[in-house]
């Protein structure tokens, strides 16, 4: 998870990750930011995020997107 | 069938009628009857081209989805008895089997789309490269008619098998609510694109007559209608006699044709929609917006988000991310990471999927250059933009401006002049003409040549300039009340004698200033074309 925020933070130091659940539903992460975290992620853990799972659902929170990492690395 | 002529006004008070009068598990199926014959009006063989769309799309799902089922079913009753190897293996075979119906589908569909759409276009740059290299050879053209509203269903048929690919929801079982989905009359001229899941909720529905849905509705038409064919049609004629004519018009008249193209722009796609999400309405359908005063953005990339929305969000979903997370693009991205580090190595792939994400929207604008450059020019005004940022943040360290109203009318008048400039590309006959005629504005501005006697002279007299003006400030009105809530829902807080009052004006509007008066096939929606 430390890792996950790290990456987040990089991305926009302003906003407070650990709180926020509504990262894309306000906007502050846009399609750009989305498509980078899942580059950092692919080389950081070492899982590949597919098109089908980008949903407001998965990227609205770390806790969801570290939720997503870990499903999708226990199926790997 | 015109939207704004009388054959559709009367196609709609029938459908109303018989609508709200049959048994109400029977109003959809009334419905795909209409949108049918709605369709039928257009062309008939254009049935034939939605009804291949429908089926392949039809059987391609309900296979796919049938899949799914059974992967559940299998995992279920079995999963406990497989290993993790076994059950990735498992699944890794259903994937490849869904992807054969996938790409099948996506194959024929776009093939279909292509056919039609592009292969004139091809055809005229295959014989550009022969006349270049010096070969006599010639491909003769394809006479084939583009059927009415195919990038539109095209693309709300893929997205549909797209998401039962992905699982999101299981393939619709009855094969003409399907042929209602891909079909739906008001949608079919120029959108919104809606999603199956969205869409199907309330078109499958019963309805039962609701008076301030209808009232709702009608005056969402009216308001479509004034802008169609009082504001957009009028403003036309001076749009057609700037652009048509280069070689008078040059310099500040280019700028005028700009703004005044803007402005016909959105009237008529505004319009529109208003038309389309109205008709719905007022059937008890609701149909998702596809404009947020577009105009009111501060940069591109917002614009993009605020216009033609379920374009832009069509292509993010299954071009953008796709591509982007694809193996070769991921590889790309460590690749580039290594070789020019974290900063640019990290946004170069994002670069190169939103040029090809543009290049291919620019492609289903349209089947010519115009439309290829107008989208690439967008992708790189995003990637400028991105890669001024830390001058962006620069400026705002240093100064504080970012909240005054003055610096945000700044970036809202820049954004449209910048997306009106591009937008050109859509006029002129060809990219070098376009080019020449934007620097006009650079090199021989001239602004003293217009006066009250050339502007008069693009086909406009001082009452088209009253009613455009009137319309604009109108337009801008709506608009910024919208910010904090519906128009229509403010009016009917309004007395009974202001709100009949605003109906009026608009009805006599349309009556009266109508530039070509309702039915005239002066111009068919300008989205129609594409």
């Amino acid at each position: 998870m430390e890792t996950l925020l790290q990456i987040l933070k990089d991305l926009h130091p302003d906003v407070d990750f650990e709180t926020c659940d509504t990262l894309v539903d306000s906007g502050i992460l846009d399609s750009f930011d989305i498509i980078t975290l899942i580059a950092e992620i692919s080389s950081e853990f070492d899982v590949n995020i597919p098109a089908e799972e980008i949903m407001p659902d998965n990227f609205n929170s770390a806790e969801a997107l570290y939720a997503l990492i870990k499903r999708l690395s226990d199926e790997d | 069938m015109l939207f704004a002529s009388y054959g559709f006004i009367l196609f709609i008070g029938l459908l109303f009628i018989a609508y709200y009068s049959i048994p109400k598990k029977y109003q959809w199926q009334l419905l795909l009857g209409a949108s049918y014959l709605f369709y039928y009006f257009s062309g008939p063989e254009n049935l034939l081209y939605i009804s291949l769309t429908t089926l392949s799309t039809y059987a391609a799902a309900v296979k796919i989805s049938e899949m799914h089922r059974v992967q559940a079913q299998h995992l279920a009753s079995h999963g406990d008895e497989m290993s993790r190897e076994e059950k990735k293996a498992y699944k890794a075979l259903t994937k490849s089997g869904q992807r054969r119906w996938l790409l099948a589908c996506l194959i024929l569909n776009f093939g279909v789309l292509a056919v039609t759409k592009y292969s004139n276009f091809a055809i005229v740059n295959i014989n550009w490269a022969l006349e270049t290299l010096g070969s006599g050879a010639r491909v003769s053209f394809l006479q084939l008619a583009l059927p009415m509203g195919i990038s539109f269903y095209t693309f709300k048929t893929m997205s549909y098998i797209i998401d039962v690919y992905r699982g999101r929801y299981p393939a619709e079982r009855n094969p003409f609510k399907l042929a209602l989905f891909t079909s739906f009359f008001p949608q079919l001229v120029q959108g919104p694109i809606s999603r199956f899941d969205s869409l199907s909720r309330t078109l499958f529905e019963q309805h039962s007559f609701d008076g301030r849905n209808v009232s709702r509705g009608l005056q969402r038409i009216l308001w479509g209608f004034f802008k169609k064919v009082v504001l957009a049609d009028r403003m036309l004629m001076a749009v057609n006699t700037i652009i048509r004519n280069p070689d008078t018009y040059q310099g500040i008249f280019v700028f005028i044709g700009m703004l005044f193209y803007a402005y016909q722009l959105y009237a008529d796609f505004t319009g529109g929609i208003d038309i389309t999400i109205g008709t719905a309405e007022v059937l008890g359908i609701k149909v998702e917006e596809n404009f947020k005063r577009p105009y009111f953005s501060k940069s591109t990339a917002e614009y993009w988000r605020r216009w033609h929305i379920t374009m832009g969000t069509w292509f993010k979903d299954y071009l953008f991310y796709p591509l982007s997370v694809s193996g070769p693009m991921l590889k790309f991205s460590r690749y580039s990471r290594q070789k020019l580090g974290d900063g640019l190595g990290k946004r170069l792939p994002v670069y190169v999927s939103t040029i090809i994400v543009w290049f291919t929207t620019g492609l289903w604008h349209g089947a010519s250059w115009n439309f290829i450059v107008w989208g690439l020019l967008n992708g790189a005004v995003i990637i400028v933009s991105m890669e001024c940022q830390p001058l962006y943040d620069w400026f705002h360290g240093r100064f504080n401006v970012k909240d005054s109203f003055w610096f945000r009318l700044f970036q809202v008048v820049r954004t449209i002049l910048l997306m009106s400039a591009i937008r050109m590309f859509d006029c002129y006959r060809d990219v070098p003409l376009t080019f020449r005629m934007l620097g006009t504005m650079f090199t021989r501005f001239n602004i003293g040549a217009l006066s009250l006697e050339a502007l008069l002279g693009l086909g406009l007299g001082l009452p088209d300039y009253a009613v455009l003006l009137l319309g604009l400030a109108a337009l801008v009105w709506v608009s910024l009340v919208q910010r904090s809530g519906s128009v229509r829902d403010k009016l009917a807080g309004k007395p009974f004698v202001l709100r009949y009052a605003a109906y009026y004006v608009l009805i006599v509007s349309i009556l009266v200033f109508g530039a070509y008066g309702i039915g005239y096939d002066a111009s068919q929606f300008i989205y129609n074309q594409f």
